[in-house]
């Protein structure tokens, strides 16, 4: 990427990584809670991918999905406020950071079933394709998602139907305690998706330039309705699973030398080296980060608790459907 | 070791269970633990932590994240003669795996005739209450409970989370062990033999009383006991029945209980329609109706799926101050 859209890509990761940061002291602080999954270190698939998406196009991610929000651009106050349980978050707190929902971003979760994601896409894919919208879905899910049945049932059925899919595979080596290699028998992910007629590329997750432009192909030919695409995004979770994974199965060697390839540092020195970036650029995009967190803090500080008499809303509709 | 001294022995939820699968395994080579992160992990909620060490990958078998897959070869390792132990992390990720333990366990050994019989143990955690939002906080104990073929247990308390297991991995049906995640930490004693914990048939009287039974199971065993607590310091004898044994159900338990407190409130986790505690309360009205001084009570979830904010969760759960309010309502004015 360069000239505006490099300095987003940068913006992008920087405020995922700040606001993440800032998750982990409230959660100390019993400010959030329940289940936290970070996204640090996989900042570069979300900053690369979003940007190839239009408007009215469609993001299905997972429990991790912090990331994935914010690079949708769903603002960060309304997520934290999510994650304090306050009825300004974008789910008014009944979801929590697994469950960010904000459907005028066409974001449609935040899910905390593995896999549970992918007959969704396939479904509103399915939805754009009968009403003639040329809109796409873009599914986010693990590696760990690949043995489950969904995963290949939504495959086949996305590219025996055609449909504007893209699944986002991010593939950061492990499923909780769970190396790649200790679950599927065929490692090569690719394959998979080729075996059911899916185009896929294989994309280093760590490089977001390399990133955006495999979004960017996949987007086209998936607009264009030619079916489904597969992207294997190769990157790595540098925190633990939750923060209650104490973390055992990985050496401490390996995590160093997967954040050498820090994707934020990477793509500052990306981007110096084309002159696009200087010292006082770079510290005024962390100003301009540390300000939304922020400000997103105060908002989710003063956010106000539902009334428990209105709990059960929104449990059916409330409206006519349209 | 005296036997005061080994009846005193006090341990955790977890390691009453991790026990438990030790000596299942040392006694019967083939018994065996499967599931997600069993192994290297040491299980999501720690139950199996050192196991591997101890039994080898063999043994203790991390499988890939197929909750259809591993059940099922659960299922069909019982039917090829061996004694799995099958961990579903959570009873919201069985429904991945409903279809194995329905339609295949619970019918194959009627269907063929009575010819295959499937000895398999499938534990699962399930509850709420740690504000981990709607799809991982499911309690579907009532939906396993409903069908024919399957056992089902719910040890509320560290004895039982210790001895339960013995006697489901020698019963010859698939058992299915619900573990309430709020339960992983409490420490209690276990005793030095299974006594009454190493019963899969029956409930257990957890505090006598005459003037009221709280029928509970698992988590809501404890809220009971707490209600009951209260209730005393008001004049208000409760008696707190533990169900252990949610398939088949101990009906002479309940039926006696109340036939002695002439008064019942069901405590359960599950949604309060076609919950596990509106077949108790049938039960009661069929079977002791003219027992009853007053209608039976029911404190279940709210009708909602559970919402992750802390007061909102809390106020959807059957918490204390709702069952001491179904109390209060059932002893009325002579209470
Ligand atoms: C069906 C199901 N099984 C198990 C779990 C528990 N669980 C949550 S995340 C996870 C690991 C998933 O790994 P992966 O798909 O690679 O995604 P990552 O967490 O690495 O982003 C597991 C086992 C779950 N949420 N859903």
């Amino acid at each position: 990427m360069t000239g505006a859209a490099g300095t987003d890509a940068l913006r992008t990761m920087l405020l995922i990584r700040t606001f993440e940061e800032r998750c982990v002291e409230l959660y100390s602080a019993a400010k959030i809670r329940g289940f936290l999954h970070l996204y640090i270190g996989e900042e570069a698939v979300a900053a690369g991918i979003m940007p190839a998406l239009e408007p009215g196009d469609r993001v299905v991610s997972t429990y991790r999905e912090h990331g994935h929000a914010l690079a949708r651009g769903v603002p960060a106050r309304s997520v934290l406020a999510e994650m304090f349980g306050k009825v300004e978050g974008v789910c008014r707190g009944r979801g929590g950071s697994m469950h960010l929902f904000d459907v005028a971003h066409r974001f449609y979760g935040g899910n905390a079933i593995v896999g549970g994601g992918l007959p969704i896409a396939v479904g509103l894919a399915l939805a754009d394709r009968m009403a003639g919208r040329d809109h796409v879905t873009a599914c986010f899910f693990g590696e760990g998602a690949i043995a489950e049945g969904e995963f290949h049932e939504s495959l086949n059925l996305a590219a025996l139907w055609r449909l504007p899919v893209i699944f986002c595979c991010e593939n950061n080596l492990y499923a909780m305690g769970t190396a790649l290699a200790r679950s599927e028998s065929e490692v090569n992910l690719t394959m998979k998706a080729a075996s059911y007629e899916v185009p896929a590329w294989s994309v280093d997750g760590m490089d977001v330039d390399a990133v955006a432009d495999a979004a960017r192909r996949a987007v086209l030919s998936v607009r264009a309705g030619d079916g489904p695409c597969f992207l294997e995004l190769r990157t790595y979770r540098f925190r633990a699973h939750s923060m209650y994974d104490p973390d055992l199965y990985r050496t401490r060697e390996e995590i160093a030398r997967w954040r050498e390839r820090d994707p934020i540092d990477a793509y500052v020195q990306v981007l110096r080296d084309a002159g696009t970036l200087d010292d006082a650029a770079l510290e005024a995009l962390r100003d301009e980060t540390r300000a939304v967190v922020d400000d997103a803090v105060a908002y989710a500080e003063a956010g106000t608790p539902e009334p428990v008499d209105e709990m059960t809303r929104f449990v059916y509709a409330e409206e006519a459907a349209p | 070791m005296s036997a005061t001294e080994a009846t005193a022995r006090t341990m955790s939820y977890r390691e009453a269970l991790r026990e438990a699968i030790r000596e299942g395994m040392q006694a019967d080579e083939r018994v065996f633990l499967t599931g997600e992160d069993v192994g290297a992990y040491g299980g999501s909620f720690g139950v199996s932590r050192g196991l591997l060490d101890e039994f080898g990958p063999e043994r203790i078998r991390d499988t890939p994240l197929s909750e259809a897959a591993f059940v099922g070869a659960g299922i069909g390792a019982a039917m090829g003669g061996m004694r799995p132990i099958v961990e579903v992390m959570t009873v919201n990720f069985s429904l991945l795996a409903l279809d194995q333990i329905v339609n295949n366990a619970a019918t194959i050994p009627h269907m063929s005739g009575g010819q295959v019989q499937i000895p398999v143990v499938v534990r699962m955690t399930t509850g709420a209450g740690r504000q981990l939002a709607a799809q991982h906080s499911h309690s579907l104990e009532g939906w396993y409970a409903h069908v024919p073929g399957l056992k089902v247990l719910a040890p509320a308390t560290v004895a039982d989370a210790r001895w339960m297991l013995g006697p489901a991995l020698a019963d010859p049906n698939p058992v299915i062990v619900f573990e309430h995640g709020s339960l992983y930490n409490r420490e209690g004693e276990i005793g030095d033999t299974a006594g009454p914990a190493g019963d899969i048939t029956r409930a257990s009287i957890r505090r006598p009383g005459r003037d009221l039974t709280f029928v509970a199971y698992g988590q809501s065993v404890w809220t009971a006991l707490e209600a009951a607590e209260t209730l005393a310091s008001e004049g208000v004898e409760a008696e707190v029945l533990d169900l252990r044994v949610l398939r088949p159900l101990d009906t002479d338990a309940v039926i006696s209980s109340v036939t002695r407190t002439h008064r019942a409130v069901i405590i359960d986790e599950m949604w309060r329609t076609g919950s596990l505690a509106a077949e108790v309360s049938a039960l009661i009205t069929e079977q002791a109706f003219y027992e009853l001084d007053a209608p039976v009570g029911r404190v279940c979830t709210q009708e909602l799926p559970i919402p992750y904010a802390g007061h909102l969760e809390q106020a959807a759960l059957p918490n204390t101050t709702r069952v001491l309010a179904a109390a209060r309502e059932a002893v009325g004015g002579d209470g």
